[in-house]
């Protein structure tokens, strides 16, 4: 038999590194093992043994000469995990666990162990190319810029501005993001937007309609700290499967029950201790049947609702009407089961409510999320930790770029369109108002929300006079967005079809090169992953990190920011636009000098603090953060939270520590501490909307108060503390009326720094609002999905009449009023898959992903399978109720589903209607798997906030193909 | 001297199969051959667990006895290694195999001739530690590094636990003691002869 040599000398392990002949002599792996007592390092984290044991695998003799480490961020969901790449002769070679991250501690999902592909992928798309004649042809950089930027002209020439739709990404870097909203404002067009109009548009409208601020009130981590969890229309274990590992460990060391909601056991309900089977399109009434329960009993937080939330009682008024009887009619959860889990909440605090797209994406959408809110304010579980209503975000960066404006409805940080938000944003960009303001078509258009990208096909194909801007939308870029990702396929394919240019800007040709039948006037752009860029992403928890270029961009491929320079130097605004960035060797804007420009205009969110300098240390003392508080116990960091979450106030030297949960009263305001903001008044109705008696730790001001100004400040007798720099800001940006300068737009921080050194937040001290007044619900109601099988209860719970709303028609209740359930008799969801994200493209284009998941399904329950004589595996046609839209796709029986119910996932695209699209991209860039796109099948429908559509539920009928 | 084992924790598995990914990252391990991969029990039903499985390096290992050109070895630290030059490429070992962990490719480095593959623990094979002819044939050799299986150091839950036995058992009745209750190391009784309840 044949013995293992038990001693040697070990060198590095890659195939790269051997070739290239190098060798190390290193420590023999068992005298390691031995003298490191980490004999089980790799799984030391969790259980028994501190991470800081795990650390000492560091002491891993592995290196060879030429292998240099790099970390970046995960590209694919928004947990953020650190990916720590080894590199030889700049080629990516290896992947290593990052013990010192205090968010993945060195663990990844199939995604993130997979990610180093994405720099070798061949099936990435190579070089610039367009559709001549219906043939992909190969073009250089400077032709692809020079034909794009001249159709552009011609277009802004003969249709105005507003015709150029400029859809962005949730994968760009903050700094790529913040450009690309920067781009459009120059361009002089609202006509922008990204993947947060389809994943969390109605959270953020929700919440900040609530209390404040668009974001997760806590953080990952800081789910060890609760003692009941529940997620609802959320499936982490696939779609963010690290942030289960802070979720397990809740479960576990608290023994916090574990509720999940939803209407398909996902595999997050394998793990719950409670499992709830709710009917899609019924999140409000579940909800309110719970605090049925909760104010039944009393088990309300009084004391926290008196002092911290306006409005309660109306929420108590409404929910009266959701006894248990009502609530399983509507829902189909029986009373005891709706007891249990109130109890559960209500009893075990502080208890957190997770959610993802399953509440988002509805036509009822951000009264969904209002809802939620409202449950968790009446437990009292906002601005605690072990609380909170953490969102768990999508994208990698889709937290960052939704903060850094990339929205139809606001510049960056959440201004707004109005005069004063471009005065802000002009002062920032040193440019002159008057000059921004004729790049667009006019000052109305320049104050007027844009088109939302769920509907931006609406904008090409209905009739003008029912369009409010000049003409119909002519050009598309999809700069880093699928093609597949909003529902009505077949309208958006024809939409497609119609547009005079198409331009793609991504690593992959994506679903938009493939499914329309064009055959001039498309450009694919190679785009670089943020692997092969550097720059800031924003996690979930509203943390910064920054990424490390890993290698330089493979082939053609270019940055962002890079691409963004070119087309505005062809376009002649390039000059206004990098006025304070500079332009590195290679034409490419210097990313720090971005991020800088974002520190500086960004006050209304604390994005004011993150330098690039302050980022670059985060990462290097990643070691030094605790992971449940996420705070620095030790080193040069020491006080500051991991990656400085916003917000993060003032300037960088102000040394803000970030803010690990949002509006807690519990710390002082410099050390992170926080209460809800001031934004909608002081009162109503002769009742106040400031806070009662609640106020961050060591506030001076021991009562609610609204946001600060300079006039406030001098009021106050606080003014004095200004410095003379700081006062001339004001002054200068004030005019005649410097007392009116708010916080937010002092440039100089200086409201800020002074209000902090009183203990106090410049945002003001407000109640949230149970009642948002100004939304179209401002008590949520229930309202049927406007598809739905439940026709009995279309009268009492009508969808919204039909409205105008972003320049085009809204339609609800027109189509509600039709019944289509006895064609369509299936409720249609759809969600993630662990494979997968998005569109797909990326993911189904690399090999150790595309071979775990190969065929586009739909999950059907056995009842309804053997009702319709349909097999596991066999073939079946699903079909919409819009537009003769269908899809084959594979059955999979399985009691996942309820009855009546079937669920696609959404990742897939490349076959239409039976027939595979392969040979319609660019050869060699084909993603491995195609499959139809669910998508392809759902219908019309959208949030009256922010016109989200409706992905959640809608109608089908499956038959045996 | 370290025993190495594997241990699945199925309270923590939530199938996100980066141990799958992470192994094929690590030994570049082609299209259709799967070292290791997540088996689901009771998929879409109450009492869904999934498990991840690859080679056990089992304590009697059924592979070797079974082995008519006896091509496996096992090395100090219990890891069960093979010899693809004197593999034969006969699939009795996978008949033998309580774990279903020996593939047969049909391609490439690991088997135009047939050879069987199977996870290494990332300990490589016969051939010198970290030389280009073992990267060729077992992929890379991580624990003469002095590192541990990549699928366990990435496990996105920690469920998958590899290195010394001992230590992971410890870790894993930590866990059970502080749950109150233990659904049990699948497959340790099989692999180890020890108790499933470690």
């Amino acid at each position: 038999m044949l013995i293992k040599k038990s001693s040697g000398t070990p060198t590095r392990g890659r195939l790269s590194g051997l070739l290239a002949g190098s060798t190390l002599a290193t420590m023999d792996r068992r005298g390691f093992l031995k003298a490191s007592g980490l004999a089980a390092g790799g799984l030391a984290a969790f259980g028994a043994l501190k991470p800081a044991m795990v650390r000492q695998a560091e002491a891993a003799p592995s290196t060879s000469p030429n292998i240099v480490k790099r970390r970046n961020i995960c590209t694919h969901c928004s947990v953020g995990c650190t990916v720590t790449a080894e590199v030889e002769n700049e080629v990516w070679v290896g992947q290593e666990p990052t013990w010192e991250s205090p968010i993945n501690l060195g663990t990844h999902c199939a995604k993130g162990a997979a990610i180093r592909e994405l720099t070798h992928g061949d099936r990435r798309l190579k070089y610039p190319m367009k559709l001549v004649a219906g043939k992909w042809t190969r073009i250089s950089w400077d032709q692809a810029i020079n034909e794009i930027g001249d159709k552009l002209l011609e277009i802004r020439g003969k249709s105005g501005p507003e015709s150029v739709y400029w859809l962005g990404s949730a994968k760009f870097s903050n700094e790529g993001g913040y450009l690309f909203r920067k781009f459009a404002a120059f361009w002089g067009t609202n006509n922008i937007d990204h993947q947060a109009r389809i994943c969390h548009s109605t959270t953020v409208a929700g919440v900040a309609n609530t209390w404040g601020y668009g974001a997760m009130t806590n953080s990952y981590n800081d789910i060890h700290n609760s003692r009941a969890i529940m997620i609802m229309g959320g499936n982490p274990a696939e779609a963010h499967p690290v942030s289960m590992q802070h979720v397990l460990r809740g479960k576990e060391q608290n023994k916090a029950p574990l509720i999940v909601v939803d209407p398909r056991f996902t595999r997050t309900a394998a793990h719950a201790t409670e499992y709830v089977r709710i009917r899609p399109g019924t999140d409000i009434p579940f909800m309110w049947g719970l605090l049925w329960h909760i104010f039944e009993n009393g088990w309300e937080d009084k004391e926290y609702i008196r002092q911290r939330v306006y409005g309660m009682d109306e929420i108590r008024a409404e929910v009266k009407k959701w006894n248990p009887q009502e609530v399983e009619r509507v829902v189909g959860v029986p009373g005891e089961q709706m007891k249990r889990v109130a109890e559960l909440m209500a009893k075990n605090r502080p208890s957190t409510l997770i959610w993802c797209m399953g509440v988002t994406q509805h036509s009822m959408g951000t009264a969904n999320v209002r809802a939620l809110s409202v449950f968790q304010l009446a437990l009292g579980n906002i601005g605690v930790e072990g609380g909170g209503a953490n969102i768990f975000r999508g994208h990698c960066n889709v937290q960052g770029c939704t903060d850094l404006g990339l929205d139809v409805t606001t510049l960056p940080a959440y201004y707004g369109l109005t005069e004063g938000a471009w005065r802000h944003w002009s002062r920032v960009w040193d440019v002159d108002y008057a000059w921004m303001q004729s790049r667009f078509e006019s000052k109305k258009m320049m104050e007027t929300k844009g088109i939302p990208s769920t509907r931006w096909f609406d904008a090409v194909l209905v009739d003008k006079k029912d369009l409010e801007q000049n003409d119909n939308v002519k050009a598309m870029f999809f700069w880093g967005h699928g093609g597949n990702t909003v529902p009505r396929m077949p309208e958006m394919r024809t939409g497609m079809e119609k547009v005079e240019l198409m331009v793609v800007v991504d690593p992959h040709p994506t679903t938009a090169a493939a499914l329309p039948d064009r055959k001039d006037g498309t450009y694919l752009l190679p785009a670089c992953t943020q692997l092969e860029t550097r720059g800031s992403r924003t996690a979930s928890n509203r943390s910064l990190q920054w990424g490390d270029q890993i290698v330089k961009p493979v082939f053609e491929s270019k940055a962002d920011h890079w691409i963004l320079y070119k087309l505005a130097k062809k376009l002649g605004f390039e000059k206004e636009m990098f006025k304070n960035i500079k332009i590195d060797e290679g034409d490419e804007p210097n990313v720090e000098d971005i991020l800088r420009e974002i520190n500086r205009g960004t006050i209304s969110i604390g994005y004011s603090g993150q330098s690039p300098e302050r980022l670059k240390e985060h990462m290097k003392h990643q070691a030094d953060f605790d992971i449940v508080s996420l705070r620095a116990t030790k080193g040069p960091l020491k006080g500051e939270f991991y990656g400085l979450p916003w917000p993060c106030w003032g300037t960088p030297e102000m040394k803000h520590p970030g803010t690990h949960v949002l509006y807690n009263t519990h710390l002082p305001v410099k050390d992170g501490g926080g209460a809800f903001r001031a934004r909608f008044g002081v009162e109503r109705n002769g009742v106040s909307l400031l806070a009662d008696g609640s106020y961050p730790m060591d506030s001076e001001i021991k009562d609610g108060h609204p946001e600060f100004t300079y006039g406030l400040l001098k009021k106050m007798g606080w003014d004095k503390e200004l410095t003379d720099a700081e006062r001339a800001t004001i002054e200068r940006i004030g005019g005649n009326n410097p007392d009116g300068v708010g916080w937010a737009i002092d440039l100089s921080c200086g409201i800020i720094r002074v209000t902090m050194a009183h203990g106090v937040q410049a945002m003001g001290n407000a109640k949230a609002r149970a009642v948002a007044f100004g939304l179209p619900d401002p008590v949520p109601v229930h309202r049927e999905p406007i598809y739905t099988p439940r026709r009995d209860l279309v009268e009492k719970y009508p969808a919204m009449a039909d409205r105008r709303d972003y320049r085009l028609p809204h339609l609800g209740k027109s189509i509600q009023d039709k019944d289509f359930s006895k064609d369509f008799p299936m409720i249609l969801t759809t969600g993630r898959l662990v494979e997968y994200e998005g569109g797909g493209e990326e993911t189904r284009s690399n090999k150790w992903l595309a071979e775990l998941q190969q065929s586009m399904f739909v999950e059907i329950n056995p009842a309804d399978a053997s009702r319709l004589g349909i097999k596991d595996g066999q073939d079946v046609w699903v079909h919409g109720p819009e537009n003769k839209a269908k899809a084959r796709v594979k059955a999979l029986v399985t009691q996942r589903v309820g009855q009546g119910v079937v669920f696609m996932p959404f990742h897939f695209s490349g076959f239409w209607q039976g027939v595979d699209q392969r040979a319609k991209y660019p050869p060699g860039a084909d993603p491995i798997v195609l499959g139809e796109s669910a998508n392809g099948v759902t219908s019309y429908g959208y949030d009256p906030v922010t016109h989200m559509h409706e992905n959640k539920a809608t109608l089908c009928r499956v038959e045996a193909a | 001297m370290a025993r190495m084992k594997f241990l699945c924790d199925s309270e923590r598995c939530v199938e996100c199969n980066a141990c799958v990914t992470a192994c094929k990252n690590e030994h570049e391990v082609p299209w259709g051959i799967n070292r290791r991969r997540v088996v689901t029990l009771n998929d879409g039903q109450k009492g869904e667990r999934s498990i991840s499985m690859a080679c056990m390096h089992c304590e009697d290992a059924p592979c070797m006895a079974v082995c008519p050109v006896d091509c496996f070895y096992k090395t100090d630290d219990g890891v069960v290694l093979h010899s693809k030059d004197l593999c034969i490429g006969c699939g009795y070992c996978f008949y033998a195999c309580p774990f279903g962990a020996p593939q047969y490719p049909q391609v490439g480095n690991f088997g135009s001739r047939g050879k069987m593959d199977k996870c290494t623990f990332c300990a490589g094979g016969p051939e010198a530690d970290n030389t280009k002819e073992e990267y060729a044939k077992y992929g890379s050799n991580r624990l003469a590094e002095g590192k541990l299986p990549l699928c366990a150091e990435m496990c996105s839950t920690k469920a998958l636990l590899a290195g010394d036995g001992d230590v992971i058992a410890d870790i894993y009745k930590e866990r059970v003691a502080r749950r109150g209750y233990g659904s049990g190391a699948w497959g340790w009784a099989t692999a180890y002869k020890t108790g499933s309840s470690a």
